[in-house]
């Protein structure tokens, strides 16, 4: 048993390892392309962290939206600068120092967070055993599902102690979430229409200059 | 199959156990696609020659003409590999590698018969779609790596394609994890048990128009003709393949041909009963774990081979549109996926969805063959009821 639980921890630092190091190819490359790799890649290691803890649904949220999001990221970075293979991005010494320094305080932050949340956890479980108790039990994102419906398992089995909770499902908010970030985008597409005539009228400009 | 190694095992040697199922399930898995592949190689031939009377693979090498198979990997190995002057050469050399290794991951969650699959997973439909779209990544740090304007020019070409098409194709997905009320694949494919009405293909009149939506955009997918503008020959000289040789182009195809095959097992399972032959005599002849385990092994086995049969005509019928259509302009390409694909894919779900309430657990036409409820249906109802009783 103590084997198995060692196997976990080593493909915990497998993962970790890779998507730090690849965190860290990120920032110092100076090659665009070779940075979304590298962020492509820490991405998909973060993704396999979230499969080893025993979550596909997260780890294949993560793999078709981040990683898939950064994939069109490195579309553009490809297409912009495509012409100029050599252009190299640097980094002035304020920006290191400013991001050295929000970096470790981040790292502070998560650091405490981490250490603390083992002791949070035992103090949860201490006061509401159920909770741990229902957790484990089923690993199937069923339920996931029935409580975007508003059909919760939890709710049910708590309701039977006594307290009747009435929990509405996450359908509207994710509904209307998802019509706001649409009317985003159809926003985003008019504004960036919106620009055509004039930048085609600028191209013509430099074309009849050209022929002239 | 952990479980079984482990109990053989003393109980310090767990990992082992845990070793011996992954390396085994990977080989299995390998074994199969690599097979597969190299059948699919020369049966690409051999459709070609057919239809586009071609001599040379009519007459060709040995019986059947399989020596030429062999003949092409010796050479495609003995082959000088050549990196580009001005090629990102890291890049460029790992870029096959980033091709394969998503298409083949994704077979880790593909069942092959009822059990028969590395990882049971409850999101099979959303780990398969998520993962065999990384595919794409390493098309584009190919077309961008190699340092050439036409490798560049088919990379960008199959990012929009790809991307583009990924959308209808999800969305003809949605219609069987409806009907199945699951998105595990074996789930999916038991829910279709027993004569080839049962189906989902011929569930409803919507979902065997999804099917047919799902072929064009699983050949789009997989860059096959009509689809095949990334590597246009007679345009862009083999798109973003063009600055590579030997045994890296070698592993390009292959993840040419493992897409391929992936797209058409998931069409087999979702849409065309899995496992399940159109005639269910294995189950008349008693093939089950219940009678004996050999018995039901070799059930298993049975089906299996009709899985396979399934997609193997799949991917002859993808081969057949490429030597019989020819090649659509990019914006003819663009123009399918958004004018008439997605549109029609989303009013096939809907259809589908307005199908199953009005008649649940009936077929094609609401004959009356009856379905099992969905099981998120049976479900929901559970749990309503569960709620219903225990609040006062």
């Amino acid at each position: 048993m103590t084997a198995a639980v060692l196997w976990h921890n080593v493909f915990f630092w497998i993962f970790g390892l890779a998507a730090s190091a690849l965190a860290v190819g990120v920032v110092v490359s100076t090659n665009v392309v070779r940075m979304a790799v590298c962020l492509v890649m820490s991405l998909a290691a973060v993704a396999g962290l979230f499969f080893l803890a025993g979550a596909p649904l997260l780890g294949a949220i993560q793999i078709l939206v981040y990683v898939g999001g950064t994939m069109v990221l490195l579309v553009f970075g490809v297409m912009l600068t495509a012409r100029l293979p050599a252009a190299a991005m640097r980094t002035n010494a304020g920006q290191w120092v400013a991001a050295l320094i929000v970096g470790a305080a981040l790292l502070a932050v998560l650091w405490q967070a981490g250490r603390g949340l083992s002791a949070a956890c035992a103090r949860r479980d201490a006061a509401a055993p159920s909770a741990a108790e229902i957790a484990p039990a089923n690993q199937t994102v069923t339920e996931l599902g029935l409580a975007l419906l508003g059909v919760r398992a939890d709710a049910a089995q708590s309701a039977e102690g006594g307290s009747s909770t009435q929990r509405p499902g996450y359908l509207l908010p994710f509904e209307l979430i998802s019509v706001h970030l649409l009317a985003a985008l159809v926003g985003a597409a008019y504004l960036a229409r919106s620009r055509w005539p004039a930048r085609r009228q600028a191209a013509d400009d430099v074309r009849s200059t050209d022929m002239e | 199959m952990t479980d079984q190694i482990a109990s053989r095992l003393p109980e310090s040697w767990a990992w082992a156990a845990w070793a011996g199922a992954a390396l085994i399930h990977v080989a299995l898995m390998l074994c199969f696609v690599l097979a597969a592949v190299a059948f699919f190689v020369w049966l690409e031939r051999k459709v070609s020659a057919r239809i586009q009377d071609r001599l040379g693979p009519t007459r060709v090498g040995g019986r059947f003409g399989w020596l030429q198979s062999p003949a092409d990997g010796i050479k495609l190995l003995c082959k000088e590999d050549i990196i580009p002057a001005a090629a990102d050469s890291f890049l460029f050399r790992i870029a096959p590698y980033l091709c394969f290794c998503p298409a083949f991951a994704a077979f880790a969650a593909i069942p092959l018969a009822d059990g028969w699959v590395a990882l049971r997973l409850d999101i099979a439909v959303l780990f398969v779609l998520a993962v065999a779209g990384m595919e794409i990544f390493g098309v584009i740090l190919a077309g961008y790596a190699s340092g050439s304007k036409y490798s560049l020019f088919g990379a960008m070409r199959e990012a929009a394609q790809v991307v583009s098409y990924e959308a209808p194709l999800a969305l003809c997905l949605v219609i069987p994890v409806m009907l199945a009320g699951s998105m595990d694949l074996t789930t999916i494919a038991n829910a279709q048990e027993g004569w080839f009405t049962q189906w989902f293909v011929f569930h409803n009149p919507f979902s065997f128009a999804a099917f047919w939506i799902y072929v064009v955009c699983a050949t789009a997918n997989t860059n096959r003709a009509p689809f095949d503008l990334p590597e246009a020959e007679s345009e862009l000289v083999a798109g973003f393949m063009t600055e590579y040789s030997g045994f890296r182009w070698a592993v390009f195809f292959m993840a040419e041909y493992t897409a391929m095959l992936a797209v058409c097992l998931i069409a087999s399972i979702a849409f065309l009963g899995g496992w399940n032959g159109p005639i269910p005599w294995t189950g008349w002849l008693g093939l089950s774990y219940s009678v004996h385990p050999a018995l039901g092994f070799l059930g298993d086995f049975v089906g299996f081979l009709n899985l396979t049969a399934k997609s193997f005509l799949g991917v002859i019928f993808i081969m057949a549109l490429r030597w019989t259509l020819p090649r659509l302009r990019i914006d003819q390409v663009m123009a399918m996926c958004w004018k008439y694909c997605v549109p029609l894919a989303a009013a096939m779900l809907l259809g589908a969805a307005v199908w199953l309430c009005l008649f649940p657990g009936g077929v094609f036409r609401g004959v009356g063959l009856r379905n099992a409820p969905s099981p998120t249906v049976a479900a929901v109802g559970a749990f309503a009821g569960e709620r219903e009783q225990v609040q006062p």
